[in-house]
């Protein structure tokens, strides 16, 4: 047997995880989803390399990442803004590059947002777990071990001989998000809303959240004034994406990809995902706001959103 | 909210509904509850990304590419419109899982503090746990992680102060009037009381579980050496009295 050849992890930063577009079908094993906490910039970068959207990529959280090249690939990075250097050449983000073997690939650290993606030709050839690569370092499921990446560790891609052939792409710079520490949370009514008065409703939709220091993978914990609701907790249900709960401290939590499958908190209602996404790049202290929006506009929202995504073209750079 | 008998369907998120059967859980909500998840299952194979049942309700999550909320809530009306008599028919469906379990102070440092909190002998505390059926109300906080409930008034105790940080895998745990196996080595705060040498999840394995939500469970005692016989883990590096 050979040893599978890919990317050699020199320098595995802060928080670096092998994620693809989540495990679905497991949550009434206790399972939860895990996949890229922020959507667009994933499934961007895997367009940028013309991969099929939600192949194995790299979510890097807030940085200090290198790599060496061990196969000649195409690359793209997408996300938050981490100085990239190829060979010691600083590059955009938002764009695709060849890269040969040797090459020494290095992100520093963000200074706005959180996280980028790192996707490769042809994904990386990570084995599933229930049907996935993502990486939920709680439940020590997927990616090369169940947990994030470390010093020496190989990220295995195919060698594809086309690759040289390709021609690299790129987003038009009108199209890169804003990582703003300024957001609107879009906020669906739901669960337990009519166990929270109308006065909490509206203190809760009219007050501006700190995002605290706890926030990571699992959850989004918020300060602000306290918000209660008429009751302490309701029997264990399910947590859907961005569904936020109430604990008894009044304290809001935005729940994320690898949250509890259940939980025994009243909720308020949950934030559309497109907003998650946007909240996930997000760090302690950012400024937050839920504003209410009817099922039917977030229905509108996710649909023009995924449009807009498939009709924005890509610009081909000319081979370097 | 559309209403079908007691059972109400409600938003839960941007492509999430939530089923909630009631707020009083026994064994036939449990039931209505395996059932309906079957029937959903079954019937909507296409539209369902997630079916999360627990205690009264079940969560349903649906490709939002290509339905939306009220599609997804027709269909589940009226997939469910005939579940209260069906239900009554499959209660007996249900199945039994029994599990052994080699009961010990070796193992379940807390024995002794139930026994002495319910002046009972080990021996008691033990026969009383495993006395009785357990109903699987729900599977979550780890992957395999099932609540059964409920346990003799008697054995009832509070959730330790502060959790261990490291609990072995396959110890057998309660926490109020619930109980649980350990599906892996994790940090807990139930007393413990024994250890199971059965794997109750198994990312490998068909089923990866042996229990579902609805289904009923048993304890059975078996000594050290059987234990061990069944495959048992020995817990060599947990320090219990610590």
């Amino acid at each position: 047997m050979t040893l599978a050849l890919g990317f050699l992890v020199k320098q595995p930063g802060v928080l670096s995880l092998i994620q693809d577009a989540g495990r679905f079908g497991a949550c009434h094993l206790g399972v939860s989803n895990g996949g890229p906490i922020d959507c667009e910039a994933f499934h961007w970068a895997n367009r940028l390399c013309g991969n099929e959207l939600g192949v194995s990529s790299i979510e890097v959280s807030i940085g200090g990442l290198i790599l060496f090249a061990q196969i000649d690939t195409i690359i793209a990075i997408t996300g938050a803004n981490m100085p990239l250097t190829i060979n010691g050449q600083a590059k955009p983000l938002w764009r695709s590059y060849h890269v040969n073997a040797g090459d020494c690939i290095k992100l520093g650290y963000a200074s706005e947002g959180v996280r980028c993606y790192i996707a490769v030709y042809g994904g990386f050839t990570v084995p599933p777990v229930f049907g996935s690569s993502a990486t939920v370092c709680r439940e020590n499921i997927g990616g090369l071990s169940g947990g994030k990446l470390a010093v020496g560790d190989i990220i295995p891609y195919e060698k594809k001989l086309e690759v040289s052939d390709i021609k690299t792409l790129k987003l038009p710079e009108e199209y890169w998000p804003n990582y703003t520490r300024d957001l609107i949370l879009r906020t669906i009514a739901s669960y337990q809303q009519q166990l929270f008065s109308s006065q909490q409703q509206r203190l809760f939709f009219s007050t501006e959240f700190t995002v605290s220091k706890n926030c990571d993978r699992m959850g989004y914990r918020l300060e602000g004034p306290r918000i209660s609701s008429d009751v302490d907790g309701i029997l264990s249900e399910g947590i859907c994406q961005g569904a936020i709960q109430i604990p008894t401290d009044g304290q809001p939590i935005v729940l994320m990809n690898d949250r509890q499958t259940i939980g025994g908190y009243p909720k308020i209602g949950s934030v559309i995902s497109l907003d998650t996404s946007k909240l996930g790049q997000l760090s302690q202290g950012a400024k937050v706001r839920f504003e209410s929006v009817s099922m039917e506009r977030a229905n509108d929202i996710y649909h023009f959103a995924l449009n807009s995504f498939k009709c924005t073209n890509l610009i081909t750079c000319d081979k370097p | 909210m559309a209403s079908l008998n007691n059972i109400s369907i409600k938003v839960a998120g941007e492509n999430a509904l939530i089923i909630y059967f009631s707020q009083v859980v026994n064994a036939e909500i449990l039931a209505q509850v395996q059932e309906a998840e079957r029937l959903i299952r079954l019937n909507m194979g296409n539209e369902i990304i997630e079916l999360v049942p627990s205690y009264g309700s079940i969560m349903v999550v649906f490709n939002l590419l290509k339905y939306n909320h009220r599609q997804i809530r027709q269909k589940l009306c009226s997939l469910l419109a005939g579940i209260n008599t069906l239900a009554e028919d499959n209660s007996h469906k249900t199945k039994l899982i029994e599990l052994p379990v080699y009961y010990s102070t070796e193992v379940g440092p807390e024995l002794n503090l139930i026994a002495e909190q319910a002046k009972l002998s080990i021996k008691e505390v033990i026969d009383l746990h495993q006395g009785q059926e357990y109903l699987v109300y729900a599977i979550g906080f780890a992957p395999g992680f099932a609540y059964l409930g409920d346990v003799d008034r008697r054995l009832a105790i509070p959730r330790r102060s502060s959790p261990r940080l490291k609990v072995p895998k396959g110890a057998v745990a309660i926490a109020d009037r619930q109980t649980a196996v350990y599906p892996e080595v994790t940090p807990g705060g139930w007393n413990l009381i024994g250890l199971c040498p059965v794997s109750m999840f198994d990312v490998n394995a068909s089923p990866q579980m042996l229990v579902k939500v609805g289904d009923k469970v048993k304890f059975k005692a078996i000594n050290k050496a059987e234990f061990l016989l069944l495959g048992g883990t020995w817990p060599f590096d947990i320090e219990f009295l610590s």
